[in-house]
């Protein structure tokens, strides 16, 4: 890999108590890739995803976003870090309930900064592109999983990230709801230039990205290009 | 033979020369590589022979002759058992990449790379797939989701025998002590 990494890990290390989560593993992501990391229950995935996510502090080693320390900021600047230039999906999608969707996906550019009619603007142009902009005034409770999850995926990508994490995104979804929620994850991370990390447990998830990490026991075992 | 007994049961639906018949096969059911004509005519004389379907009537051209076929009732129970009985499991394993994996084992190639170059190809196609589903017919859903499900099967398959390689190329260096 030449070009520069926009997020990477590099021999991280973690432990929950007596667990130890990973060891020694790295990852790096440059701009605009899109990677699936996956592996057995168990092998890491999700550990390595928080540490990269500045979520999680690891015990040793260094994670770095735009060639700066994550992982050595103080919670509150990881926090302020996460939210300008990452953008993160959970499986169950992790909307405000008490919010509506089109709430949901103005809150990042408004924490940002930004005046509440230009982030209604952009939000709704995004619910539009993800074909959910007709719900886009009902609270998540009153939509289905796939379009929750639509409007989790707009929320992660409307500040324009840099990196896009996410956390089996469609685990929670069926087979057409999950094809609609990766189309949407992947073409707008390209259409951005984001970077694209998704881990998954799940083959036709992986057989829409380029680039496919597998873990097993807090490592890193292998890495594959996939020809297009 | 799947394939003799498909275009027998597109026999059944209408009588057909073997153009007709192969056209149909293909729209339906030749997803990457189109039945050779050789093959469609081949199976129609057998068809003939084993009284399964017989000409209805011929077409004199400036080629050669045009026969059309019509099913008997003999290839429609042939039809019906074909269809309805359930294939043999045992199909499954005997495919290639299990003897090709094993054979790697037993002589000390590299299993692993006969894993990774197997599940590259494969997600190769599953995006494919995953794509052409996006356009297809519902039948052609049917058969593509088919597919789609046997490749995931392979891939886990290959994962899995990823973490268990060393446990059996001990196994075998074991048998031949």
């Amino acid at each position: 890999m030449t070009s520069k990494p926009v997020l990477g890990a590099r021999n991280v290390h973690l432990t929950y108590g007596d667990t130890v989560a990973l060891r020694g593993a790295s990852l790096e992501l440059t701009a605009g890739e899109r990677v699936a990391l996956m592996g057995p229950s168990g092998s890491g995935k999700s550990s390595m995803l928080h540490c990269l996510a500045g979520i999680i502090r690891p015990d040793l080693g260094e994670v770095t976003l735009e060639g700066a320390g994550l992982d050595g900021l103080p919670e509150r600047v990881r926090s302020a870090r996460r939210l300008q230039r990452m953008g993160i999906v959970f499986q169950f999608g992790d909307l405000v309930p008490e919010l509506t969707l089109i709430e949901n996906v103005m809150l990042p550019l408004q924490l940002l900064g930004g005046k509440k009619s230009a982030a209604r603007a952009t939000a709704m142009d995004l619910l539009a592109a993800l074909d959910i902009d007709r719900v886009a005034d009902k609270r998540t409770g009153a939509v289905s999983g796939g379009q929750a999850q639509r409007a989790a995926v707009a929320r992660a990508l409307v500040h324009r990230p840099a990196v896009v994490l996410a956390d089996e995104p469609t685990g929670s979804l069926d087979t057409v709801s999950a094809e609609l929620v990766l189309d949407a994850m992947v073409s707008l991370s390209s259409q951005l230039g984001a970077a694209l990390l998704v881990v998954t447990h799940d083959n036709l998830v992986a057989a829409h990205l380029d680039r496919h990490v597998v873990m097993r026991d807090g490592v890193v075992t292998t890495t594959a290009e996939v020809l297009r | 033979m799947p394939t003799s007994h498909t275009l027998l049961a597109l026999l059944e639906r209408e009588p057909a020369h073997g153009y007709t018949l192969k056209r149909q096969y293909d729209e339906r059911f030749a997803q990457t590589r189109p039945l050779a004509f050789g093959q469609v005519y081949a199976s129609l004389a057998r068809f003939e022979k084993q009284g399964w379907a017989c000409v209805t009537d011929v077409v004199a051209g400036e080629g050669p002759e045009r026969k059309r076929y019509r099913i008997t009732p003999e290839g429609v129970e042939v039809v019906d058992t074909w269809v309805f009985e359930p294939q043999s499991p045992g199909v499954f394993s005997t495919s290639s990449l299990f003897a090709r994996v094993s054979v790697a084992l037993m002589s000390g190639r590299s299993a692993q790379t006969v894993l990774a170059n197997q599940r590259a190809t494969h997600l190769v196609r599953m995006r494919e797939l995953t794509a052409l589903r996006k356009t297809a017919d519902p039948g052609g859903v049917l058969a593509i989701s088919y597919e789609l499900a046997h490749l995931d099967a392979d891939l886990r398959w290959i994962a899995e025998s990823g973490e268990r390689l060393d446990k059996v190329r001990d196994g075998i260096a074991g048998e031949k002590r």
